[in-house]
């Protein structure tokens, strides 16, 4: 019995619930330094929580095998959210204190939303896996909103709240209406009595586009982006950051279990869907950005062109491209944070840096780091020999194993346009002619200076041992 | 033969010298230690890379000294370089005209000079190790890595209009890339195999090849560039530094060239042979209307880089013939090109940098100051228009002798165009060299100086050479180009 109790708390996302009430607690009762305190705590936290996941066992799943599932695909992706927040918290600790937002609650609101994505990723069941896109979306409202005195931090608060409760609610009708038409909320139950039939029913076509509709609000796929350059635009940097990392990784996770678990064998149903989604996203993303002067909003439709690719790869619906996203989702990741960790040290006139234009002749006053910046943006535009490169390749090679060759021919023109935007920071970087010297400083404390080399490392040197990575994703099974 | 890894070195000591001169402090005013670092380690390549000539084995038509090792676990990806009779001028003229490039940079680049200096030095690397790769995605990778430093080079270092012509460049040749990437999951999807030496079997039905030759030649057209691709050229080269249109011209060009002979006449045989008229036609039109365009222009470098793609036309014409002659001449119009447009870039080069301009209006009598000079200028020149006796005579030579073969009236096209290479480039050499000076500025303009002089002597001399002694590089290259003529003629015969 004793032992059982051990058992559970070691189940990774009952050890980070439990943890994140101490770290609320811990918080609230520090008199000095609340915030730095905590987020060197959450930090800790989220550390144990990967070894956790790293050696979790199946067999502590047991009881709950209904609600959650277990795989390599979803610690790999469990791991990788955790990662993400851990490094987003520590890069943007400095730019809370920066901007004298010192509310510990901050640290505590990563956690609880790092919580909702593990159990988003795991879950089996349609409840569970509402519950956990709830848990994680309502912290991040407040996170949005946490500026209080920012209008637009309001503004993108509420914003990002109105449309996602609305997509929660259309996920849920997509829910109710599966649930009605096969009687299980539970993955495999909803497999077990699809395999029966050849087809699906009205019911259940009108319950999956729900369904589809509501994940590609989360994962903000194109024509459901909308809500994205806003609320990146609105939210403090940091916030932003976290938005761009983290989130993502879940979202991607559940939008594959959910297509390649209970919908397996109605490939053409929802591939028509992704599909769709996969090229409107890539082409808009790499077409609007080109018009943003704003950093954020230029970084939210990279990040909707990003997600046109990984759809790709669910279109291809194959190990090849489970192997793909992962890989892409990990290169993702990496770029965002390393372009996050450089943007929330960056100072223009003792403002944080907004707008594009402000990085004119920063290769002159920094030249590594616009160095570093024109790299990670190279590698988001898929050159080789950067990471960005082997994510786009993967992707391309699940893609073609597929024969889906004009959706692989339609990516690499996206490609192609979405090179211009990201050559035009570089352009401003290196190109124009600088202004007056000392009006950019770059200020990056010793931590996420380590975050930032490793992850530039991690870009760069990819290329020089990819079988790593590679012989992990290939291992992959969803 | 040699026991360590050669082709290796020579692609990463450039890229190991960037490395030491990212720790150089830079010195304001001159620069001049990291001027030096980059100068040795390029001399120091091209060193190596003459000991790959020498040792070159004549008899062995495959890939030598050839390295082989696995990189990716998951597919057969593998670094694997070597050098073959194709390959191996290509590598030569890739380290033979760097360090001449760093030499005439060393004055006038004045901003940036340690940015400069590494994006020439990687720009090497990824020259020379996509020359000598042996897998088609290692190619691809440094295909694609050109770009970079590339566009740098012209964003950074150019003229007015740099930032478009940048811009550009990287797009029209990223757009041709990225369709080529395609074609090569496709080729590893049809046969799990990314070894150019495997894939040169026609391992591809008939529909797969007409569709991997269309994206190869999307890729290598644009980067030669054939007519009507070739607007990209023209900005390019007006707006990069001097030294920046002499690789452009001497040897990034030459990646189109050198990827049809490995891709579409290597790996698809019979797509080839379907789209020979097509290419023929696109080269006759290339070199007549450029040498027409060339004939009217008002600036210097846009007028060679007009010439440029006509001289390119006869390359593919050359190529796509696929007989003895053809190719042969085509290999050697590429290196003859290599040479005497790279020199001709640095002869522009030389009066830009005393008197910033480079309309042909603006020059005349030249040779009443710089009797040096117009010498010199006189020798690439000719070797431009393919006087007997220059390098440039006998690649034109055996593409004609080719083309006899094949259909007179791509013979009657090309001539035509030799003719009016001749008509443009001794029309501009008497505008800026002959007659008396005019315009008072030229008053006290100096002849080159020792700096130019080590620059331009070696370029006139290998010119020369070329045309005298052919052989000296059509030896290398004849059993690799056989190989590649007996494979793609089984494959057609079949």
């Amino acid at each position: 019995m004793l032992n059982n109790i051990y058992n559970i708390f070691f189940i990774p996302e009952i050890f980070l619930a439990c943890s994140s009430f101490v770290c609320l607690l811990f918080g609230l009762f520090l008199k000095k330094n609340a915030f730095r305190q905590t987020s060197n705590l959450a930090v800790f936290v989220l550390l144990l929580t990967i070894l956790l996941v790293y050696f979790d066992s199946e067999s502590n799943f047991a009881n709950y095998k209904s609600l959650f599932s277990h795989s390599s695909f979803i610690n790999f992706f469990k791991i990788l959210a955790l990662l993400g927040s851990i490094a987003s918290i520590i890069i943007s600790k400095d730019y809370f204190l920066g901007i004298k937002l010192k509310n510990f609650e901050i640290p505590v609101l990563f956690l609880f939303s790092t919580l909702g994505m593990m159990l988003m990723i795991a879950s089996n069941n349609l409840m569970s896996m509402y519950l956990a896109i709830e848990l994680q979306s309502l912290s991040l409202y407040v996170a949005a909103a946490i500026k209080r005195d920012s209008i637009s931090s309001a503004e993108s608060g509420v914003k990002y709240f109105i449309l996602g409760a609305l997509s929660s609610g259309i996920l849920l009708y997509g829910f109710s209406l599966i649930y009605g038409f096969t009687g299980s909320m539970n993955f495999d139950d909803i497999s077990f009595y699809l395999s029966k039939y050849d087809n699906l029913n009205l019911g259940l076509i009108f319950g999956l586009v729900f369904v589809m509709v509501g994940l590609a609000f989360k994962v903000s796929a194109v024509p459901f982006h909308m809500w994205t350059p806003d609320v990146y635009e609105g939210a403090p940097n940091s916030i932003t950051g976290f938005f761009a990392i983290v989130p993502k990784i879940a979202a991607v996770a559940l939008i594959y279990r959910f297509c390649l678990v209970p919908f397996e064998n109605f490939y053409l149903e929802w591939s028509q869907i992704i599909l769709f989604l996969s090229i409107a996203s890539m082409f808009l993303g790499a077409i609007a950005a080109i018009a943003q002067s704003n950093i954020k909003r230029l970084l939210a439709y990279s990040s909707i062109g990003h997600i046109g690719y990984i759809l790709i790869a669910l279109v291809a619906a194959n190990d090849d491209g489970i192997k793909a996203a992962s890989i892409y989702m990990f290169s993702y990741m990496i770029m965002n944070v390393a372009i996050f960790a450089i943007l929330l040290s960056l100072k223009v006139k003792n403002e944080y840096l907004i707008n594009i234009s402000d990085l004119k002749g920063l290769s002159k006053s920094n030249p590594i780091i616009s160095l570093s910046i024109s790299i990670i943006m190279l590698s988001m535009a898929g050159i080789p020999p950067f990471i960005g490169f082997f994510g786009k390749f993967y992707v391309f090679i699940a893609a073609i194993q597929q024969e889906l060759y004009v959706l692989s021919v339609l990516g690499v023109l996206a490609s192609v346009i979405s090179a211009f935007y990201y050559l035009r920071i570089i352009k401003i970087m290196y190109f124009d002619e600088s202004q007056s010297e000392g009006i950019i400083n770059f200020q990056i404390s010793f931590q996420s200076k380590i975050i930032l080399s490793l992850s530039l490392f991690l870009i760069i040197c990819f290329i020089f041992y990819p079988s790593l990575l590679i012989n992990i994703s290939a291992s992959l099974t969803i | 033969m040699i026991d360590w890894p050669l082709v290796s070195v020579i692609i990463f000591l450039p890229l190991i010298g960037a490395l030491i001169i990212l720790f150089i402090k830079e010195d304001e005013v001159t620069s001049i230690n990291i001027k030096w670092a980059a100068l040795l380690a390029t001399l120091g390549t091209f060193i190596l890379s003459l000991i790959l000539w020498l040792q070159f084995d004549y008899s062995n038509p495959s890939y030598q000294y050839e390295e082989k090792f696995r990189w990716f676990d998951d597919f057969n990806f593998f670094y694997h370089v070597g050098v073959d009779g194709i390959s191996l001028f290509m590598i030569l003229l890739s380290t033979f005209l760097t360090p001449l490039c760093i030499l005439a940079s060393w004055n006038n680049i004045k901003k940036r000079v340690k940015e400069y200096m590494l994006s020439f030095l990687f720009l090497e690397t990824v020259m020379i190790g996509m020359f000598a790769s042996i897998d088609i995605l290692l190619f691809y990778i440094f295909f694609e890595a050109v770009l970079i430093p590339m566009y740098l080079i012209i964003g950074i270092w150019g003229g007015n209009r740099r930032i478009y012509a940048s811009f550009k460049f990287f797009l029209y040749t990223l757009f041709g890339s990225v369709l080529m990437l395609i074609a090569i999951i496709v080729m590893y999807r049809n046969t799990s195999s990314m070894s150019i030496e495997f894939l040169q079997g026609n391992y591809f039905s008939y529909n797969t090849q007409l569709f991997l030759w269309l994206a190869f030649f999307a890729s290598f057209a644009v980067k030669i560039p054939m007519w009507p691709f070739h607007t990209w050229l023209p900005d390019a080269h007006v707006e990069a530094p001097t030294a920046g249109s002499v690789i452009l011209a001497g040897v990034l060009l030459k990646m189109g060239g050198y990827g049809f002979i490995r891709f579409s006449l290597g790996m698809l045989p019979e797509a080839t042979e379907f789209f020979i008229p097509l290419i023929m036609t696109l080269s006759i039109v290339a070199i007549v209307y450029t040498s027409l365009v060339a004939l009217a222009q008002t600036d210097i470098k846009k007028l060679i880089a007009y010439s440029s793609v006509a001289h390119m036309g006869i390359v593919t014409i050359g190529i796509f013939l696929v007989n003895q002659q053809g190719l042969e001449g085509a290999m050697m119009q590429m290196i003859s090109h290599g040479l005497v447009s790279a020199a001709l870039f640095l002869c522009v080069g030389v009066i830009y940098d005393r008197m910033h301009t480079r309309e042909i209006e603006f020059y005349g009598g030249l040779v009443q100051r710089m009797p040096l000079y117009a010498t010199v200028f006189m020798i690439f020149m000719l070797g431009s228009v393919g006087l007997p006796g220059t390098s440039g005579f006998i690649g034109e030579f055996l593409v004609i002798v080719g083309a006899f073969k094949f259909s007179s009236y791509v013979v009657i096209g090309a001539a035509f165009g030799i003719i009016l290479s001749a008509v443009y480039m001794l029309y501009l050499y008497k505008r800026i060299i002959f007659g008396t000076i005019t315009n008072n500025k030229l008053a006290d303009i100096l002849d080159i100086n020792t700096r130019e002089k080590i620059i331009l002597i070696p370029l006139a001399i290998s010119v020369i050479l070329l045309g005298i002694f052919p052989n000296l590089f059509l030896d290398p290259m004849r059993l690799s180009l056989e190989l590649i003529i007996t494979n793609y003629e089984i494959a057609n015969a079949k």
